[in-house]
């Protein structure tokens, strides 16, 4: 607060602005009330219970626990949502934090590739999907076309390699999934420029009088002062990419059933809501729900935990 | 240094113009200046490329919208088109009713961005400017219910509209939008404690109370933040999907999102041409938002993410 710290009113003028304090957070109270908590444990109740519209709730205790544990495509959309998570987060962080760097290094026209990079976060959503689903088409898509053309047994540089079947392969499935977000890099680009910007140039003046080189600088300058953007976007990406839906439904939903091929693009939330409003389970996508809150919550506090030592707070 | 000395016993021995050239050229080298230099053309090189990557399933997806039914799918591909299709756009366009998708998206996207900016502002005030015991620890709890993940709150939810009879209809998408969203109260709050005391304490002297304070003083100073908070929620909503999926199912409601996904042809195949063409046209818009607003835009990303 610094030197003018202001002493708090007393009494009436207290009580005044507490209240009206109150009345302008009003909204947000009852918001939190009825659309947060309140669904919070009603989905934590459900979750006990076999609930399908029409019919009655029927309090059933753990069984739907005791039924998600023995329920393979639970398993499978937990495998296939962690087999992204790892890939596609420091994948993301390594691609937009590097590409930060090189624009930190008084590149022209600064802005005009700031707004180029940024431009696929804007178009998110169904266009997205619907457009890479196209690139990556087996038999039509261009990447495949360009990969023919370059390697392919006829190609430039003829190594008889052909293009995967992308989201409609098993294998290649999630690599793809990966690939689509990965163009998505430009917003933690501005993030981590934003912060490579805002690192104080007399700490780097430190370093070069020490001695220290181009890596030894990025290492023991860069890395810390950045360390708290990165820990905030690894938590956030990691958050978001528990939380996939929208792309694995309109492109598994081309390839006629949701989660195709085989479950290969069964992404958690896309199980859970096939549970819920497909099938109108309601009980079960609540106990899917729970499951994935404990995830999350483990994983936010672990990552915590283990950067506790290693991000670097400037002032406290 | 070095590579004066050297410069100077060179000439000694070989006074050759050759030589000395090459003397030079390694002085150069040497300088930091020059590194530096090198730096800098290899980054704005690898930059150059990625942004070609970058740009090119834009220019694929015009490329193809733009193509005959034929053309999309013949190989070897045609980069750019010789007859360039541009009826491909109204067909698209009228195979679909999309001018009820696009007054539908209108209304969700304009109604609620109206009631965030209030909604949040609102509260954000409250937060950012009124002393109350507990506020800090209510504050938490704002920033707590960020890390929630929206599965968990979907299904009560749904359930809650369908008993109000609410389902195919826009209220489920708006009327939580009147009770402000964690993110939009951090950001505006942040905003607002960058507004010097001083405005507030004038406007109270002149007997302002908070309610005219907030709505005379704060909102017209925040425009920038109010700017960045419209954006993106704007966008966020023109793109939402899992909303009005979930919640609208008769096509007169349909948003464009949802429109462009049911996007089928008759007899179950797609056509290409005229996919690319709606897609475009569905994020034309946010293209042209983001252009005419980025400075704002890269602000208010700026403030989230850097301070969270």
């Amino acid at each position: 607060m610094g030197v003018l710290t202001r002493v708090i009113p007393q009494g009436k003028q207290a009580r005044r602005e507490a209240l009206a304090f109150y009345v302008f957070i009003s909204p947000w109270i009852i918001g939190f009330i009825v659309f947060t908590i309140g669904p919070v444990l009603a989905s934590l109740f459900l979750s006990f219970t076999r609930y399908n519209p029409g019919n009655p709730v029927e309090w059933v205790g753990l069984m739907q626990y005791q039924i998600l544990t023995k329920d393979r495509v639970f398993w499978k959309s937990l495998q296939v949502t962690a087999y992204y998570t790892v890939l596609s987060v420091p994948l993301g962080i390594i691609a937009s934090l590097g590409l930060a760097v090189l624009l930190n290094q008084d590149v022209p026209f600064l802005s005009g590739f700031r707004t180029i990079y940024y431009l696929p976060s804007i178009i998110s959503g169904v266009p997205v999907a619907l457009l890479w689903s196209w690139i990556l088409n087996p038999r039509f898509g261009i990447l495949n076309y360009v990969i023919s053309f370059l390697v392919g047994p006829s190609g430039l540089i003829p190594l008889g390699i052909q293009g995967p079947n992308w989201f409609l392969s098993e294998q290649w499935a999630i690599p793809s999934y990966v690939l689509m977000g990965l163009w998505g890099l430009g917003e933690p680009m501005i993030i981590y420029l934003a912060s490579l910007q805002g690192v104080p140039t007399a700490l780097y003046d430190a370093a070069i009088i020490d001695g220290a080189n181009a890596w030894q600088k990025f290492r023991h300058v860069t890395l810390p002062m950045i360390s708290p953007a990165m820990l905030f976007m690894f938590i956030m990406g990691m958050i978001g990419s528990f939380q996939i839906f929208t792309a694995a439904y309109v492109i598994s939903q081309q390839g006629q059933s949701l989660g195709s091929p085989n479950y290969a693009s069964m992404f958690y939330v896309l199980y859970l809501f096939s549970q819920a409003f497909r099938r109108y389970r309601f009980g079960y996508a609540a106990a899917l729900a729970w499951i994935l809150f404990w995830i999350i919550l483990a994983l936010t506090i672990l990552s915590l935990r283990v950067s506790e030592e290693r991000v670097y707070y400037a002032g406290g | 240094m070095q590579g004066g000395k050297v410069a100077e016993i060179a000439e000694r021995a070989r006074p050759t113009r050759e030589f000395r050239l090459l003397v030079g050229l390694r002085e150069r080298i040497a300088s930091k200046s020059f590194q530096h230099g090198v730096v800098r053309v290899l980054a704005t090189i690898i930059v150059g490329l990625g942004s070609i990557v970058i740009l090119f399933p834009v220019a694929w997806m015009l490329s193809t919208s733009l193509k005959t039914k034929f053309g999309a799918v013949q190989m070897p591909p045609q980069w750019i088109p010789t007859h360039p299709q541009w009826h491909n756009y109204l067909d698209a366009l009228t195979f679909n009713p999309f001018h009820i998708y696009l007054r539908n998206t209108l209304y969700y996207a304009g109604v609620g961005v109206l009631a965030t900016l209030l909604s949040n502002s609102f509260i954000a005030y409250g937060f950012a400017r009124l002393r109350a015991p507990g506020r800090d620890k209510i504050f938490l709890l704002v920033l707590a219910t960020m890390m929630l993940p929206y599965p968990v709150t979907l299904i009560p939810t749904y359930i809650l509209f369908s008993k109000l009879h609410w389902l195919n209809s826009f209220k489920p998408l708006l009327v939580p939008t009147f009770f402000g969203s964690a993110y939009n109260i951090f950001l505006l709050r942040q905003f607002y404690r960058g507004i010097h005391k001083e405005m507030d304490e004038a406007a109270r002297i002149d007997g302002c109370g908070y309610f005219s304070i907030w709505w005379r003083i704060i909102l017209p100073l925040s425009k920038p933040a109010l700017a960045a908070v419209a954006i993106m929620d704007f966008m966020w909503r023109w793109n939402n999907f899992l909303g009005p999926l979930i919640y609208l199912d008769q096509r007169e409601k349909y948003t464009l999102s949802l429109g462009l996904q049911m996007f089928r042809a008759p007899f179950g195949g797609t056509y290409m041409h005229w996919l690319m063409a709606a897609s475009l046209v569905t994020v034309l818009p946010c293209i042209i938002v983001f252009f005419a607003t980025q400075r704002y835009f890269i602000q208010g990303i700026v403030i989230t993410g850097l301070k969270g």
